[in-house]
């Protein structure tokens, strides 16, 4: 019926959780994370840093608001800048979370239990960190609510014919979605810190997030009926949020953009984008709660570097088709703007992508590699700057359009730095956060998998497993 | 015990899932109506075990999402056709194509909202429950499987349940009563 649920013998080859814990290990090594009463000080310094560069971010967007866009290297050609690769990377790795949450929850991969609370988390930081650069970028701040359908006194309607109009639904639902899905995950955990919590506000706070569960059967049949259906509806959501994202170049009469490839290309990316970020963040976490190694074991990170050497792939095959394409096309200005992307101005930056993308996950066809923490984090860092890379690239393939009197080049100012840097410092404040304050692994979920929480059934009316 | 107050159920510990999966059996079998199994995790073949009807829950949805779908649609057509019309790019008012992604995402929306607001109905959220009355029921998010049986149950009766939850292997069976004072 449910990830929780599922039959232990498909693989039985290796435990999902090593070290075999008991149900109250799991409990305590989860809870006691969030319980501690000191909190280590790598947190402490960890989250000056970051909190210092959120800081930093509200005052450049304080000042951003004050002077104008005028500030940043935004101008013709190149009227979209860094805000919108910013936009297109923050939203890339938001994807990796549901995908783990949702798609591999309905391909049944149970290993996902221990990384998805996680990757959710990050989903969710991602997604608002994205939201904020189109906002950003509008320059108009005081006419926002024309992004949203709201009855005004020019009786006044967006046009929901625009690619912009979709990306702001799609990428709002996926929000909503995305939180809505961590934090229905989250029920059964908060009741169980609410449960272990030694002092009342502890108690009243956690038992308010808990909404009262009580772990009863007649609130499980509901509940596992509801992750499905979030599962169920997340899955298309996922594929096409990137895809509307992807809409926001496609439907423009730019060379370069306007292609059919867009959609799935951008999808693989965001998802190979994403895993690289889980990646980057299991292997801290590992790192600073040792304990948790026995959860986000290394064969789990190894299935994510499988996940990431197949995206990279697929992010490989489309840089090569679009070049191909061009070249079929017989069309000279969709040629020029793959040249002029491999030997132009900025073809230092399309090198650096196409071997952060697509050389350095091949890799991974050796086991040995795929199975070094070290050799991970190091390449979970190039798929993170090879991605944004990619952005920037897609970006400025404006600085050369169809007339060459109009053609510039894009010079990203001190503030396009700073800001890049400060969604930064919001990305790992929140995620600080959420180390310290949620359970980070899905308590409920990983005790569901455990061999012992197998039973078997000998009254009639069930026949078969899976679905009912 | 802390003593005293209304007796409100009964409450019998298990030692394992499939010892609680087998209880449900016995307890269903026995024709008890208002009670249920506490686990820190779903069990597999438990509603079955309990008699459980299906969750309506994705009726719910299946109708949410025809609404999310019909009005947005709706709306778009009536803010592009009749109530701003105006042409762009040369399409027509009602380009329902073009109005199509924003149709799912709204279907979408509106069927993770009536998910997890009809879960939170169905679920009877409530944050005062006999069961909290148990010290022993804080296990039940950890590593402890109940079973409880409610007071308002028509074959409830103090004595005879806490008998039969004994019977079918429960431990720390008790009554649940509210703390006084």
């Amino acid at each position: 019926m449910s990830a929780t649920t599922i039959k232990a013998s498909d693989h039985a080859a290796e435990p999902l959780v090593w070290g075999n814990p008991q149900f109250r290990d799991v409990t305590q090594t989860v809870s006691e994370i969030v319980e501690a009463r000191q909190t280590p000080l790598w947190w402490w310094v960890a989250i000056s840093i970051s909190g210092a560069l959120m800081l930093n971010f509200l005052v450049m967007i304080a000042y951003l608001f004050w002077t104008g866009i005028g500030i940043w290297g935004n101008n013709m050609p190149v009227a979209w800048g860094w805000p919108i690769v910013n936009f297109v990377f923050w939203v890339g790795i938001g994807h990796a979370g549901t995908l783990i949450s949702a798609v591999l929850f309905l391909l049944r991969q149970k290993w996902r239990t221990s990384i998805n609370r996680f990757a959710e988390a990050m989903t969710i930081f991602a997604v608002i960190c994205a939201l904020i650069f189109p906002g950003l970028h509008l320059g108009r701040i005081w006419v926002a609510y024309f992004m949203f359908p709201i009855p005004n006194q020019m009786a006044m309607w967006p046009n929901f014919r625009s690619a912009l109009m979709w990306d702001i639904f799609a990428v709002g639902t996926y929000f909503t979605a995305s939180f809505l899905f961590w934090y229905t995950g989250l029920v059964p955990d908060w009741a169980t810190l609410r449960d272990r919590a030694k002092d009342k506000w502890r108690r009243i706070i956690y038992g308010v997030l808990a909404m009262g569960w009580r772990g009863g059967n007649k609130q499980w049949k509901h509940y596992e009926v509801a992750y499905l259906l979030l599962a169920g509806i997340s899955t298309p959501l996922v594929l096409s949020v990137h895809s509307v994202v992807s809409t926001d170049f496609a439907t423009s009469i730019q060379f370069g953009w306007h292609t059919t490839i867009f959609p799935p290309y951008f999808v693989a990316g965001a998802i190979f984008s994403g895993f690289g970020m889980v990646m980057t963040l299991a292997i801290l976490a590992r790192i600073v709660y040792p304990p948790v190694k026995n959860y986000m074991t290394i064969t789990t990170l190894e299935r994510m570097a499988k996940v990431i050497m197949l995206t990279g792939m697929m992010v490989g095959y489309a840089y090569i088709m679009e070049f191909f394409m061009a070249w079929y096309s017989g069309n000279k200005y969709e040629q020029f703007v793959f040249i002029n992307r491999m030997t132009g101005p900025y073809g230092w930056a399309y090198w650096i992508m196409f071997s952060c993308n697509v050389i350095i996950p091949q890799m991974f066809w050796s086991q040995k590699l795929r199975r070094s923490v070290p050799v991970l984090f190091v390449a979970s860092i190039f798929v993170n700057i090879g991605m944004w890379f990619e952005r920037f690239v897609i970006v400025m393939t404006m600085h050369r359009d169809f007339l060459p009197s109009s053609w510039g080049l894009f010079k990203p100012t001190f503030y396009d730095i700073a800001i890049l840097a400060g969604s930064f410092g919001l990305f790992f404040t929140l995620f600080l956060l959420f180390l310290r304050f949620v359970p980070m692994i899905a308590i409920s979920e990983v005790k569901g998998v455990l061999p012992q929480a197998q039973v078997s059934h000998h009254h009639g009316s069930h026949t078969g497993e899976g679905e009912r | 015990m802390k003593t005293t107050g209304t007796i409100q159920g009964a409450l019998a510990e298990f030692d394992s899932p499939q010892a609680l999966l087998d209880a449900a059996t016995q307890v269903r079998k026995a024709g008890y109506r208002n009670w249920d199994c506490h686990s820190p995790f779903p069990i597999h073949g438990m509603d079955d075990a309990m008699g459980e009807k299906r969750s309506p829950l994705g009726w719910f949805v299946s109708i949410a999402a025809i609404a999310g779908f019909a009005v947005a649609l709706y709306f778009q057509y009536w803010t592009s056709a009749v109530a701003y019309p105006i042409i762009i790019s040369g399409k027509t008012y009602f380009s329902y194509m073009a109005f199509f992604p924003i149709t799912f995402a709204v279907t979408v929306l509106f069927s993770v909202l009536t998910t997890v607001f009809g879960l939170v109905t169905l679920i009877r959220h409530a944050f005062h429950h006999p069961v909290f009355h148990s010290d022993n029921f804080s296990r039940a998010s950890d590593d402890g499987f109940f079973v409880s049986v409610m007071g308002d149950d028509p074959r409830f009766d103090p004595k005879g349940t806490l008998e039969f939850l004994t019977s079918i292997g429960g431990r720390n069976v008790e009554l649940l009563q509210e703390a006084q004072g």
